[in-house]
């Protein structure tokens, strides 16, 4: 019953999420949808979280394993995509105001 | 249960608050002046939810966790540091990494729960595996195509699309047997076979120009997978956060596609460049008009208001370091000087905006197709480096077109057009140009890097007219 209520709550979550997402990036300037998607990859990398109980937990050889692959894929896109999100929005620069 | 504020409290509390972030986080993408603060929200919100996680008391042995979390920085730092030009192929690897943790995790989980999985539980795990291996593999075949490790050109064969379906029917099909049988544990390699199979097919017929639409359809599709992820976790967090990576791919995607008046079963089972290739064999014999840089010079030196149309040829001639020395000269001279940027310029979206931002010209001259579209009829010059179908009136006009509809930059409304050109070869889809027969088109024919600086050379007073 518990478990029933946890994936009808999850649904929610998903739903609400989902139109969030949809109005808030609607509204991002096309000038930045290339780092929109860097960064909303790394954002999805939230997954390694997952992943390292999956490792940590050391139910079965196998699940150590992969958990520990996924730590490693998770958290290359954390590091590498926060990484070049900020050196991309470094780049764009407005114009310098017209001297008086 | 803990009491008020155990552990698993505090854990969910740091989830709770790195979810917060991470809207706050794309909120603040809004604008160029807020951005970086989203970088930093989803920076702490990250450090927040993995050292939450760190704290989980299921967790008996820190070693190979804390190999993989160092063994991932020393790979990740790299892929943050690559060039503009190679962020396409960057963020395919990426979507390809994400999928791979989700898959991974996905089969660990069903191994570990097998045979008792509930039904609900077996549909979400069977959306997570099979959306994220065809991620997986589709997105490393994206990867290697921006990177011209594979061949660009769309690959195709006869009952391509049934093939194609039929397979992913079959993964579907045995994915629902499993879950009224979850004891049929050998089902569960095909499931992920099959979509890994699929994932690869899926991207050998498309070709070059549908790039942008194929990465942001990747980019929803891993954000979907590990949404499911979630829901197999019951982990609210990545609900979340796949939620909003589903929802921006899927945004870009239909951003893209209406960019090229194509749906999205077109781009996936149309393979678009070849067909046209063949379609129109008939070349047009027109004359046209061409002029040398010291006349290129001339015009621009006159004019009042231009508007420069970069492609993607652009950024493969290196050429944006010398357009932007082109942008300060005419600036200086007083003329108001705009760049037109079509969303499909370039190979992922907003990447020639990225490309421009680097050459330092100021974001606020970048001005999307539907901003700059009404500056045309009084723009003086109009000057095209690198951007073919994009700028067809045929696109407008003739119904014939396999690109009619597709909206376009009106760069023939301006009085002057000039379009840089290797050579009068056709473009991406190979079809001919009306632009350059024009009367008031000027060819200007050669590499891009090397023709804008001699322009450049000569508005400088290098040339004869001192």
């Amino acid at each position: 019953m518990t478990m029933k209520m946890d994936l009808i709550t999850s649904l929610y979550v998903f739903m609400l999420a989902a139109f969030i997402g949809l109005e808030v990036i609607r509204r991002v300037s096309p000038l930045l949808h290339t780092p929109l998607m860097s960064l909303t990859n790394a954002l999805d990398a939230i997954a390694v979280v997952g992943a390292i109980i999956l490792a940590g937990e050391h139910k079965s050889t196998l699940s150590t394993v992969l958990g520990t692959i996924a730590i490693v894929a998770a958290t290359s896109n954390v590091v590498g995509g926060f990484l070049i999100t900020d050196r991309m929005l470094k780049m764009f620069k407005a114009s310098a105001k017209p001297k008086p | 249960m803990t009491s008020f504020l155990g552990t698993d409290t505090i854990i969910e509390i740091t989830y709770l608050i790195a979810t917060a972030l991470f809207i706050l986080s794309l909120k603040w993408m809004s604008s160029p002046t807020t951005a970086r603060h989203g970088v930093w929200a989803g920076e702490v919100g990250m450090l927040l939810a993995i050292l939450g996680t760190l704290l989980n008391r299921g967790i008996v042995d820190y070693k190979w966790v804390a190999i993989a979390l160092v063994l991932g920085t020393i790979i990740g730092v790299p892929l943050g540091k690559v060039q503009m030009t190679a962020v396409p192929q960057r963020t395919a690897l990426s979507h390809a990494f994400g999928a791979l943790c989700v898959t991974l995790v996905g089969t660990a989980e069903f191994y570990l729960r097998a045979p008792n999985v509930p039904k609900f539980m077996m549909s979400v795990l069977a959306m997570e595996v099979i959306l994220g291996s065809l991620t997986f593999t589709g997105s490393l075949m994206a990867a290697g195509k921006l990177q011209e490790i594979l061949p660009q050109r769309p690959i195709t064969f006869k009952g391509q699309n049934i093939v194609n379906l039929g397979m992913m029917a079959v993964a579907v099909g045995l994915a629902a047997i499993l879950v009224m049988h979850p004891d049929r544990i050998y089902l569960f390699p095909a499931i992920l076979a099959i979509p890994l199979l699929f994932g690869v097919m899926m991207i050998i017929p498309i070709g070059g120009a549908d790039m942008p639409t194929v990465i942001s359809l990747l980019n929803s599709y891993a954000g979907l997978s590990a949404a499911a992820m979630g829901f197999v976790l019951n982990s609210k967090l990545l609900i979340v956060a796949g939620a909003l990576d589903g929802a921006s791919g899927l945004i870009l995607s239909v951003n893209m596609s209406k960019a090229m008046n194509r749906s999205f079963s077109n781009v996936l089972f149309g393979a678009f460049g070849q067909e046209q290739a063949t379609a129109k064999g008939g070349k047009e014999e027109r004359p046209v008009r061409s002029a040398t840089p010291e006349e290129a010079a001339g015009i621009l030196a006159v004019a009042s208001k231009v508007v420069i149309v970069p492609g993607y040829g652009m950024a493969v001639a290196q050429a944006q370091h010398k357009v932007r020395e082109l942008y300060d000269n005419l600036t200086k001279r007083g003329i108001d000087v705009k760049f037109g940027i079509h969303p499909v310029a370039g190979r992922m979206p907003g990447h020639m905006n990225v490309l421009l931002a680097e050459a330092d010209i100021p974001y606020d001259k970048l001005l999307d197709m539907d901003e700059i579209n009404g500056d045309f009829p009084q723009t003086d010059v109009a000057l095209i480096i690198g951007a073919n179908d994009v700028t067809n009136p045929a696109a407008r006009t003739d119904s014939a077109s396999p690109i009619f509809g597709m909206p376009i930059l009106d760069v023939d409304k301006a009085r002057t057009v000039m379009v840089i050109k290797r050579s009068m070869g056709a473009g991406f889809a190979g079809i001919e140009n009306p632009l350059y027969y024009l009367d008031k088109t000027l060819m200007l024919f050669g590499d891009a890097k090397s023709f804008v600086g001699s322009i450049v050379r000569e508005l400088s007073g290098g040339g004869s007219h001192g």
